[in-house]
């Protein structure tokens, strides 16, 4: 120790003893606010599934789910619901083959193409994103006019002269078409995303030896884009297996003897069904098991298209992984 | 070497460049802006056939730029416009009858960061030869040896040919690029910081390739490394500012440079 007093005392201070741990309220309070929201968010969801599975599963059979409605659709004994299974399948299934090569070359041209800050490209994306905020009833409504009556109409004008009314009317077509419509944003911006992830190095190496721009794009910069892509796809199926709005005017049928033959008849649908259901029956309660059923088996249903396409995500990535 | 091999240019090469073999690359009164920013001023120079030419300068002096003239790499970019003149073999590069693919074909390029596609080693290489519709398997398969066992890569790989080339390590996949590039037989390639990311062991094999490959083809290297430039070049130009402040050979230009500017800079003193 040196003599000097006044380094000796800051010496002394830097010896103090680490002040004791205490307990940390403010860190406490963010971690139960955080999560209390949480473990609400996980009950309600908990409750609203086991609700209906409670209630559902008792009344779910073989001949529920594989015969269609025969004398009474509102007695769950004796109702069945494969054509609305059938319905539902058909156009989500139907929208996504529209959907997706719309939705890539859109997006395609949005990155690889369009000048980034050109004004016309501004707008593009401004109505894409408009788009998706857009209500679905509008959806349907567009749907009605544009592909029922415009396009159907049309094509009965010009290739049934005589008068009959093929396309022009509400058809399992047209609902998948307006469902399509409504989810190009999702796919639009997904795939956005995914192309540009993409390093620009790859693009250029690429146009380096040689390529051209379109063999850059199919050869480099769409295979890396596939999982992107089906991603898209899993948000459109989500988003359009329980839509039950735009379908309204452009294809969904109260009810239907039976299953839809061609692109041009109308389909019954498990969300609509639901819809019916609960507001059209004589008897409430000899419905409820029924309606508790139906809703079940839609969200089987969405669950399900959702494991399929995530099933040929992993397969196509595992694919890409592998190499040619 | 390529069967289309150039016809032999006798335009006599740039003063600065007196003695040089014969000129392959012409830039003549060369301006390059980015929209009103200007990166290149007024270049002139004639680079050689079969040499190596490195292009030194401070980080921004243009010399990337004008080497992405070469192959017209800078047509992606927005914004740009060029004043002046670029020949290969006497012929303007960027006139409106060059089909700019044709001229890929010809002339190669190496990235600063090593770019090989998610595909197999074997495809990476090939990539080129199928754009030109070469898919026999016997003509692919000599083809990819030959150009990997020219990027000094072909005894690392030969027993893996057909897994990810992103699974090699990062100087085997700047090797991996110039065998792909070397793949489609370009008579120019250029070389935007070939080595920069690369250990010395990786960047002193990646040199030993440059010495190697200077005997078929013509190379033009941007490096940030004086040493290197020093080591692997034949001609050095140095860039300031978007000027070209001297152009010589390297002996020259390290030993005896002539301005101030060049003196200053290859001996440490700035940039």
């Amino acid at each position: 120790m040196t003599a000097a007093t006044p380094s000796s005392g800051i010496l002394e201070q830097k010896r103090k003893r680490f002040r004791a741990a205490q307990i940390d309220w403010a860190s406490l309070l963010g971690t139960g606010a955080t999560g209390f929201a949480t473990i609400l968010i996980v009950a309600i969801l908990a409750v609203i599934l086991g609700n209906i599975a409670i209630n559902g599963v008792p009344y779910i059979s073989w001949r529920f789910v594989s015969t269609g409605t025969a004398t009474d659709m509102f007695d769950v004994n004796k109702a069945g619901i494969l054509p609305m299974i059938f319905g539902t399948t058909a156009r989500v299934i139907l929208m996504t083959i529209f959907v997706l090569p719309m939705g890539v070359l859109t997006a395609i041209y949005l990155t690889e193409y369009a000048r980034i800050h050109s004004p016309f490209t501004r707008v593009i994306r401004g109505a894409v994103n408009n788009l998706a905020g857009v209500p679905s009833i509008v959806f349907g409504l567009f749907g009605a006019g544009f592909f029922v009556r415009f396009i159907g109409g049309g094509m009965d004008s010009a290739f049934h002269p005589a008068g009959a009314t093929v396309w022009g009317q509400p058809a399992l077509l047209w609902a998948s078409a307006t469902l399509a419509v409504m989810t190009l944003p999702v796919v639009i911006i997904a795939t956005e995303e995914s192309l540009k992830a993409i390093p620009q190095g790859l693009r250029e190496a690429s146009l380096a030896l040689g390529a051209s721009k379109l063999e850059t794009i199919i050869k480099v910069v769409l295979p890396q884009a596939v999982p992107g892509i089906m991603t898209g796809a899993i948000l459109a199926i989500s988003r359009a297996a329980g839509e039950v709005a735009p379908i309204l005017f452009t294809g969904a049928a109260y009810y239907m003897a039976d299953l839809p033959k061609s692109l041009h008849d109308q389909f019954m649908d498990l969300g609509y069904h639901v819809f019916i259901l609960s507001t059209q029956s004589p008897n409430v309660d000899k419905t409820r098991p029924l309606l508790y059923a139906t809703v079940l088996v839609l969200l089987c249903l969405t669950f399900i298209l959702n494991i399929v396409a995530i099933f040929v995500r992993a397969n196509m990535r595992k694919k890409a992984r592998m190499l040619h | 070497m390529a069967e289309t091999t150039l016809p032999k240019v006798t335009v006599a090469p740039t003063a600065q460049a007196a003695g040089s073999p014969l000129t392959l690359i012409e830039v003549q009164n060369l301006s390059l802006f980015y929209g009103a920013a200007q990166a290149l001023k007024n270049i002139s120079l004639g680079i050689g056939e079969r040499v190596v030419t490195a292009l030194i300068g401070p980080s921004g002096c243009g010399k990337s730029t004008l080497l992405r003239c070469f192959n017209r790499m800078n047509d992606l970019i927005d914004n740009v416009r060029i004043q002046g003149t670029v020949k290969i073999a006497e012929q303007d590069i960027n006139s409106r009858d060059v089909d700019v693919i044709e001229l890929r074909k010809r002339v190669g390029m190496v990235f600063q960061k090593s770019n090989p596609f998610p595909k197999s080693i074997y495809e990476n290489v090939a990539y080129g030869l199928r754009l030109q519709g070469i898919n026999r398997a016997s003509e692919l398969d000599a083809a990819v040896e030959e150009s990997l066992r020219q990027a000094a890569l072909w005894e690392e790989v030969k027993d893996r040919l057909h897994t990810s080339g992103l699974g090699l390590s990062g100087g085997q996949q700047q090797r991996l690029c110039i065998a792909r590039a070397i793949a489609i037989k370009p008579e120019i390639i250029l070389m935007d910081e070939p080595a920069s990311a690369l250990d010395p062991i990786a960047t002193t094999r990646v040199e030993e390739l440059i010495l190697d490959l200077k005997k078929d083809y013509t190379i033009v290297i941007v490096t940030h490394n004086m040493q290197q430039a020093a080591r692997i070049s034949d001609f050095t130009a140095f860039f300031y500012l978007g000027e070209l402040i001297e152009y010589g050979t390297t002996a020259k230009i390290f030993t005896n440079p002539s301005k101030k500017q060049t003196e200053d800079y290859v001996t440490g003193r700035f940039g």
